[in-house]
């Protein structure tokens, strides 16, 4: 359990201010000169040593893509682009640190930028985060005001330019490349990796793209040292993480918390339990809905962070689980969750353009039972050749959540199917009319 | 683009000066040969503009044209751009945008019925309609990422937080007399901390197995 000694994020919630004063208070942009004056090299070694995991899902090493970009400057600027287009269903993390925790991210913004030789950054942020971009637009502000960005940043001779680019609603404008595409002023579609942002990213340039929140804790480990990050947690999943709660327990909400604990213990203390008792509890979905649920005995057995949940055929993705009790159908979760795909499949490739209308179409039938058994293995087949034919990771979001279904409750789908065939008078076969219209949920 | 919109098409569109003053702040933030970042950015003037002088949030489509032209642009660039993302408006819409969320988080905890909620005191049917006194568009959207505080209600650009049918009933009463209230959390819970604490602080919970 983390002790309120070691919590990154102190106004995590809004109990105090979030302008500079407050950020001073909290020990932010304390001696920022100082650590610039680490040299580029000590910054993105400590960020390594600290064992740092994006914090946006993937769970890459944070210092270690600092260290793919150019040592040196060549003829092309470097560019740092902060992700906040925190989309993912059943995320909400980034927000609060944007609305409660600006300056966090202003700070640890030029140390990352001063790690990776670039003299600007943007903030790509959702476009429905309006009032979230323009705190941090005044934290931005206050720190220009300040001299803490800008010309000779924090007196370390080092410039510094921060813009917020806001982003227009488009899931997939939080791929990292269909973000660049989409801060160059097109249309958000991925692009075809390599080349990697660190050789070619924004306007053809060496950039990096990191998440929200791991870029605002750089500034505290950078502070407080790597050996203090790196004994929170457990090897390989070190340090303290910004999560969520929400769905069906007593008291959804955002925290902080290390990684590491059981799925239970996280959810009893900070969600105040499942809805009704643990006994309730039908499904978790564990960081953001394109990752595989997990049903309640996996939840007994397996530690929340990115090995234990990876060990468990899942992944740990942004942290913010969605929780599920008994009086769900969950069949019409997931089938809601396809729609959401299919709403935010950009149409690049095929596979998940019309896979995910598809996959959609079946769903709606199989939430009323109106198919034949033999479909559930055509969907798991179909989605088996969504994921990973696709230029982005967008084809496993389509897939997963179908796939992890079926696995977890195969029996709850064939009884539906029954349920509805015995409705209609018989076990016999039910015509299924194939040009069936997407039904309005 | 349908028929009913290309009735109200207006012939031309020019920026006005608060546009232009916010024009010139966004332009500062990308290289002089890539304006092209700002269209989206662009856009947003436009709609807000439109909301100043018609009290309709909306991007017609001669205006795309007037963005294209001032960042030196092919127009089909910014209608691409347009169409692509959900957040312009192609049509004009209500004085209020109400906007539901229906993905998984928030229908766990009863965006169904805020939709009911939503349609009744409105009169409207189906989504993406103008209630018949031109105050409400209703539109469903994908996950507002604020799923600790679901359901969410989005009006225009602030979040309601925490909704119920009956928080939904009130709120749309209070918009219809002109009154908007304090946008967060509906209930009784400061932001997304746990309902009845400031801050969900570890110590607190020692007594947890």
């Amino acid at each position: 359990m983390l002790s309120d000694k070691d919590r990154i994020y102190l106004n995590l919630h809004g109990q105090d201010d979030w302008k500079l004063a407050g950020a001073r208070r909290r020990g932010d942009w304390d001696n920022t000169k100082d650590i610039l004056a680490l040299g580029r090299e000590t910054v993105i070694k400590t960020v390594i040593d600290s064992g740092l995991r994006g914090r946006g899902g993937a769970g890459f090493s944070t210092g270690l893509k600092w260290s793919f970009m150019p040592k040196n400057e060549g003829p092309l600027p470097h560019y740092l682009v902060i992700n906040g287009d925190e989309s993912e269903p059943g995320t909400c993390k980034d927000r609060e640190v944007m609305r409660h925790e600006p300056h966090k991210i202003v700070e640890g913004a030029l140390l990352a930028s001063f790690a990776i030789g670039a003299h600007t950054a943007y903030i790509y942020i959702r476009g429905e985060y309006y009032n979230e971009a323009n705190r941090l637009q005044v934290a931005i502000d206050e720190a220009y005001e300040a001299g803490l960005i800008g010309k000779n940043a924090c007196g370390s001779g080092w410039d510094f330019d921060f813009y917020i680019h806001r982003g227009a609603g488009a899931y997939i404008c939080g791929e990292e490349t269909a973000q660049l595409e989409s801060l160059e002023g097109k249309k958000g579609q991925p692009r075809l990796k390599p080349p990697f942002p660190a050789g070619k990213g924004l306007y053809g340039c060496p950039t990096t793209i990191n998440n929200v929140e791991s870029i605002s804790v750089t500034p505290t480990i950078l502070r407080r040292g790597s050996a203090w990050f790196a004994g929170i947690g457990r090897p390989n999943n070190t340090g303290p993480k910004l999560m969520a709660i929400s769905g069906h327990v007593n008291t959804p909400c955002v925290f902080e918390e290390a990684l590491g604990l059981p799925i239970k213990d996280v959810i009893e203390k900070h969600g105040g339990g499942v809805r009704g008792g643990w006994d309730n509890l039908l499904a978790v979905i564990p960081g953001g809905t394109s990752m595989p649920m997990l049903n309640k005995e996996t939840c007994e057995s397996t530690l929340f962070d990115f090995d234990g949940l990876r060990d468990a055929g899942s992944g740990l993705g942004t942290a913010c689980m969605v929780v599920m009790d008994k009086s769900t159908d969950i069949i019409r979760a997931v089938t809601l969750l396809s729609k959401f795909y299919k709403h935010e499949s950009c149409g690049q490739c095929t596979p998940c353009r019309e896979g995910s209308i598809w996959v959609l179409k079946v769903m709606q039938r199989m939430t009323e039972g109106r198919a034949e058994i033999e479909e559930i293995d055509m969907l798991m087949d179909v989605t088996k050749n969504i994921e990973n034919t696709t230029i982005c990771a967008m084809g496993m979001s389509v897939a997963w959540p179908v796939q992890a279904l079926i696995r977890n409750f195969r029996p709850v789908m064939e009884q539906r199917i029954m349920d509805y065939k015995k409705s209609r008078g018989g076990a016999s076969q039910i015509q299924v009319p194939g040009d069936a219209a997407i039904g309005s949920f | 683009m349908s028929e009913k919109s290309m009735n109200i098409q207006p012939a031309e569109f020019t920026f006005d000066q608060e546009s232009e003053q916010q024009i010139e702040k966004i332009l500062a933030k990308y290289p002089a040969a890539r304006k092209a970042s700002a269209v989206i950015s662009l856009l947003y003037v436009v709609q807000n503009q439109m909301n100043r002088e018609t009290k309709s949030a909306w991007v017609p489509k001669v205006a795309m044209s007037v963005v294209a032209k001032r960042l030196e642009i092919s127009p089909v660039r910014v209608f691409e751009v347009a169409t692509f993302y959900t957040m312009f408006n192609l049509e004009p819409i209500g004085q209020y945008h109400l906007q539901v969320c229906g993905t998984t988080p928030c229908w766990l905890r009863g965006s169904d019925d805020i939709v009911t909620a939503c349609k009744n005191a409105t009169g409207i049917k189906e989504f993406g309609q103008t209630s018949d006194d031109g105050m409400f568009t209703l539109s469903e959207v994908e996950c507002l990422g604020a799923c600790a505080n679901a359901p969410i209600l989005q009006v225009d650009h602030d979040y309601y937080e925490d909704m119920t049918a009956e928080s939904t009933t009130k709120l749309i009463d209070l918009l219809r007399q002109g009154n908007k209230p304090a946008h967060g959390s509906m209930i009784d819970r400061f932001n997304s901390a746990p309902i009845g604490k400031k801050f969900s602080q570890n110590t607190e919970a020692k007594d947890v197995k």
